[in-house]
């Protein structure tokens, strides 16, 4: 079995990397992914900036999925590494939401931070990545668990840190108060009131014998294909 | 003859089951001198012990999923045929609070994710915030930080060793080991004054210098340190029950690792050498000398030495950091970002002025976003921030390597036996705080 060595695209002469001194605010290195991006896509990728010596470069979010493909297999790119999937609202309603996807090149030793903006009015849908990389899976389940960004494409999207009856929305959206949405004696009463079986998904419940000793109702509406177990 | 039949009911490993549709269970007979006799069973009804797939679960409330994780397993006989994990019982939202909080205020909330590396993830997170504010730390700072991010990398590797051992068989190792570690607590409570939740560094330096002696405990430590973990490599590395239950178990290939997004040692241990110290380094790593040990076959044997050797690393680096450790401030001389001496606000009206405004108000950084990656024991970790101008970021985002290596277990143990789903769980190193957040 082989080692694969980060930087080994870039030869042996290429000099070891260094911690990064007096990295400017605005400018400065761009990421040479970023121009190639915009050439092999021109009508998906919009801008890119370099701040504090990272490049961002925003694209069109229904394209995101065919953008990161052909970045982890073209040979000059080759970023087979999937950092980070997550989201930012900021603080001003006025501005759209963004996922950003944080990609890192081995081969090439460089990071790209990725971004498509989301109209917070419409629909939250991004396309899912969790064909390319594995890893994708559990991040976008947490994205949407927490903005309740929708991923389209992705095999199991369902709340992943919170239960899935949960019914407060999404804890990381600007309007959600901090303390939750419903009262502390709300919460408590759900809490008592909560059924052990949800805690189970209607994908293990399937399983073996574990579907022999389902209440009737869960039966019928697992043969419905439905989801949630418990109603929220 | 009259034997004196005692029936017990005893539930068979793989129930089948009856008319009812209930599991069911056979009387077992008790012989004269309480050997249990073979179950009297009517004809044609023997237990089918084939067929049907079993559920079981394995946590929350176990002591060998490492904290509060779930995972719900589907078994044919003994072999995991699927494994789904749950995450979130320890779910506290450490991303919204941060939210709500000004860059220094968050620092003691890095302590409690990965709290095992506590002292770790205050530095990374210090690291993060001064990108952002465009500060530069000063060299004794620097070396102070390697300090604590390296014996940080010690200790959690170490309580990795010891629960590993316990969960597979071996008991003494972990006394050995939280021996040792006690003593980094020792070191770390005359340092800043706590144990475990140390919240040591802030934005442009560090809570306190090392008090006088330090490097003297620090030296102790790293010439007891080796030994003790020569003797667990004596203990474990060539025992026979401790390769058995751990070579070929749960391996990766760097392709399908890589897929998964495994980082630290699970992603060196399968033959990828990515370590952030060396390919994107921090707090000037390249002028360290020392070696990233690589596996080759990506299992939990070579996690485990990999770890191992890690350790031996660090007390290398741990070395050279004491002998080049100079002199000079700790914090920055910037006063935007570092609180007055105490003596001045207590005494004069500007530094008064200063402390309160930053205290109450905070530093504020430019707009802006980074992400400032580091290499924590369990794998490449990194906060990400975003800044509209004001003293509270707009996102806190932890990148939580162990979450992200735990994604992977279902591909880990699916076809390996029950038993050694244990052993690969340990091997990934989870820590729940950190993957729930």
């Amino acid at each position: 079995m082989s080692i694969v060595f980060p930087g080994a695209a870039l030869g042996a002469a290429a000099p070891a990397p260094v911690t990064p001194r007096g990295i400017p605010h605005r400018g400065g290195d761009v990421n040479p992914s970023a121009a190639t991006l915009a050439a092999r896509f021109p009508d998906a990728v919009l801008r890119h900036e370099v701040t504090w010596g990272d490049t961002t470069v925003w694209i069109a979010a229904p394209r995101a999925r065919q953008l990161i493909q052909w970045l982890r297999d073209d040979a000059g790119e080759r970023y087979d590494y999937l950092v980070d999937v997550t989201a930012v609202e900021h603080r001003d309603a006025m501005r759209p939401l963004e996922v950003v996807w944080h990609l890192r090149s081995l081969p090439f030793r460089r990071f790209l931070r990725l971004k498509a903006e989301l109209d917070p009015a419409a629909a939250l849908v991004a396309p899912s990545i969790s064909a390319v990389y594995a890893s994708a899976d559990w991040l976008e389940r947490e994205v949407f668990d927490m903005f309740g960004i929708r991923f389209e494409g992705h095999p199991d999207l369902r709340r992943i840190l919170m239960w899935e009856s949960y019914a407060e929305g999404h804890p990381l959206r600007k309007d959600f108060p901090l303390r939750g949405r419903f009262s502390r004696a709300e919460q408590l009463s759900q809490a008592l009131a909560a059924n052990p079986e949800a805690r189970y998904s209607m994908e293990e419940l399937s399983v073996a014998d574990a579907f022999h000793e389902l209440p009737e109702d869960m039966k019928r509406r697992l043969q419905q294909q439905a989801r949630q177990v418990e109603g929220a | 003859m009259a034997t004196t039949r005692r029936t017990v009911e005893v539930a068979l490993a793989t129930p089948s089951l009856g008319a009812n549709g209930a599991p069911q269970r056979t009387a077992l007979a008790v012989g004269p001198k309480g050997e249990i006799l073979a179950p009297d069973l009517p004809r044609g009804e023997e237990p089918d012990l084939g067929g049907d797939h079993m559920l079981i679960n394995i946590g929350p409330q176990h002591p060998a999923t490492h904290g509060v994780l779930r995972l719900v397993l589907e078994l044919d006989g003994e072999t995991v045929v699927r494994c789904i994990p749950h995450i979130g019982y320890l779910h506290c939202g450490f991303e919204k609070i941060g939210e709500y909080r000004q860059y220094n205020q968050i620092i003691p909330w890095t302590d409690r994710e990965d709290y095992l590396n506590s002292m770790g993830n205050n530095v990374a997170f210090a690291l993060s915030a001064e990108r952002l504010f465009g500060v530069e730390i000063t060299p004794r700072c620097t070396v102070l930080r390697v300090i604590a991010m390296e014996l940080s990398r010690i200790i959690s590797h170490l309580v990795w060793l010891g629960t590993t051992a316990i969960d597979i068989g071996a008991f003494t190792p972990f006394l050995w080991t939280f021996q040792e570690r006690e003593s980094v607590y020792n070191l770390w409570e005359a340092w800043v004054g706590a144990r475990l939740t140390t919240s040591a560094t802030r934005v442009g330096g560090m809570a306190a210098d090392i008090p006088d002696g330090w490097l003297d405990g620090l030296k102790a430590f790293l010439r007891s340190m080796p030994k003790t973990l020569d003797e667990a490599d004596r203990m474990l590395t060539k025992n026979g029950i401790w390769v058995g239950r751990t070579i070929g178990l749960g391996a990766m290939n760097a392709a399908e690792a890589l897929d998964s997004g495994l980082s630290g040692p699970l992603l060196r241990a399968s033959g990828v050498a990515y370590d952030v110290r060396k390919d994107v380094p921090y707090l000037d790593y390249e002028t360290y000398d020392f070696d990233v040990p690589v596996g080759t076959r990506g299992d939990v044997y070579d996690r485990y030495l990999v770890r191992m050797e890690e350790m031996r690393q660090s007390v290398r680096i741990l070395e050279q950091a004491v002998a080049r450790l100079p002199e000079g401030p700790v914090n920055v001389d910037d006063p935007r970002l570092i609180l007055p001496p105490k003596s001045k606000a207590t005494s004069e009206m500007e530094s008064m002025i200063h402390h309160f405004k930053l205290v109450m108000e905070g530093p504020r950084p430019p707009v802006g976003e980074v992400y400032v990656p580091v290499e924590s024991p369990k794998g490449e970790k990194g906060y990400y921030l975003v800044s509209d101008g004001t003293s509270k970021p707009v996102r806190w985002r932890i990148r939580p390597p162990a979450f992200v290596n735990l994604s992977a277990i279902p591909r880990m143990v699916e076809g390996h036996l029950l038993s050694d789903v244990i052993a690969i769980n340990a091997s990934i190193d989870i820590v729940m705080g950190e993957i729930d957040r």
